[in-house]
């Protein structure tokens, strides 16, 4: 489980955020993640919260949106969702899929702030 | 005076950090000439063998070191040093993987820091070195027959993140009834097009072709990882 070294790194950049934008405090930080980042939603959830004990980020509420694996297909020439992570095809055709267009995302998206 | 908190759209890699010293590597090693490797499979799928025999006769024509990740004890660099190879180990005490970090701050001051080809052994674990770009040329996932062959659809994100599999103990391959079919298929359920390659450590077997094919991806020093989405 790396989850808890994650959320460290998570916590320095919402704090360097919310600085930028001279935030008073944070109440919510906003994570896009995707299934290829290699993180473990849940346990970073239940990491966050230790690794923002004791930091301007302390009682603040981490937000995940789950972004699905797209593929670009070419046989239909589209961005596609795949089958599944164990089957990494075209949703729609079924070509094999080597060029990913996303799923690998971990970043912050948005800060909830008060000034 | 206070109020709702106030919404503020941002972007940031939460691993920028790393990604940025993981940069640097990669443009250190490109302009040093080193070509670099990084090793990622489950504990005891032989990756420390494997790599033993990959110094010691890639050392015999090349300058190749290695750095080896273990959460403790020195046991796999003494076994690697075997190999007259500069070998230098990273104790990562609790934590379950390299970073970027921790390569380059074994990197300072260490005398294999600019050899040919460069190997890093990551801590064996299928789950968390995926995340971590170390600045290497090449992600190398190993399998062994003895493990089964749907572990690439119990761990796709590290077979889908790594850029060729290597499939070890294949010597074991009868003992242990291994399914070819099965283990080639699900490589390429999660990673179409991967190149596979079969070794066998202990009998040498396939070790010839793994060289061979390391020589060309470090001739024709193809688009690096971090040219990647």
């Amino acid at each position: 489980m790396h989850e808890l070294s994650i959320a460290i790194s998570l916590i320095e950049a919402a704090e360097e955020e919310a600085a930028k934008h001279s935030a008073a405090s944070v109440a919510a930080v906003h994570l896009r993640l995707g299934p290829l980042a290699g993180v473990e939603k849940e346990a970073l959830l239940f990491s966050y919260d230790l690794a923002a004990e004791g930091t301007s980020l302390q009682g603040s509420r981490l937000v995940i949106e789950d972004v699905p694996v797209m593929v670009f297909c070419p046989a239909c020439g589209e961005r596609r969702p795949i089958r599944s992570m164990q089957s990494f095809c075209c949703a729609t055709c079924d070509a094999p899929a080597t060029e990913i267009v996303q799923g690998r995302e971990l970043e912050v998206v948005g800060l909830e702030i008060n000034q | 005076m206070s109020t709702e908190p106030r919404l503020v759209e941002v972007r940031r890699n939460v691993l920028k950090q790393n990604d940025l010293i993981a940069a640097g590597l990669r443009q250190r090693f490109r302009a040093a000439g080193v070509y670099t490797v990084s090793l990622v499979s489950s504990p005891g799928s032989g990756k420390t063998a494997f790599l033993e025999k990959t110094l010691t006769l890639l050392g015999r024509s090349r300058r190749v070191a290695a750095l080896v990740g273990d959460l403790a004890t020195e046991n796999d660099a003494a076994r690697l040093r075997r190999s007259q190879a500069p070998v230098k180990q990273i104790t990562t005490g609790t934590i379950c993987h390299l970073d970027a970090a921790m390569v380059r701050g074994a990197l300072e001051g260490w005398d294999g820091n600019s050899p040919d080809f460069l190997f890093i052994e990551n801590v064996g674990n299928l789950v968390c070195p995926s995340s971590y770009d170390l600045g290497e040329d090449l992600r190398l996932v190993l399998l062994s027959v003895t493990e089964g062959e749907d572990k690439p659809l119990k761990y796709p994100t590290i077979f889908n993140t790594a850029d060729i599999a290597v499939i070890t103990k294949i010597d074991l391959a009868k003992a242990v009834e291994f399914d070819w079919d099965a283990a080639l298929s699900n490589i390429h359920a999660v990673r179409p097009n991967m190149e596979v390659l079969r070794v066998s450590s202990k009998s040498g077997e396939g070790l010839d072709e793994w060289l061979r094919f390391l020589e060309a991806r470090a001739a024709a020093r193809t688009p690096g990882r971090g040219d990647r989405i």
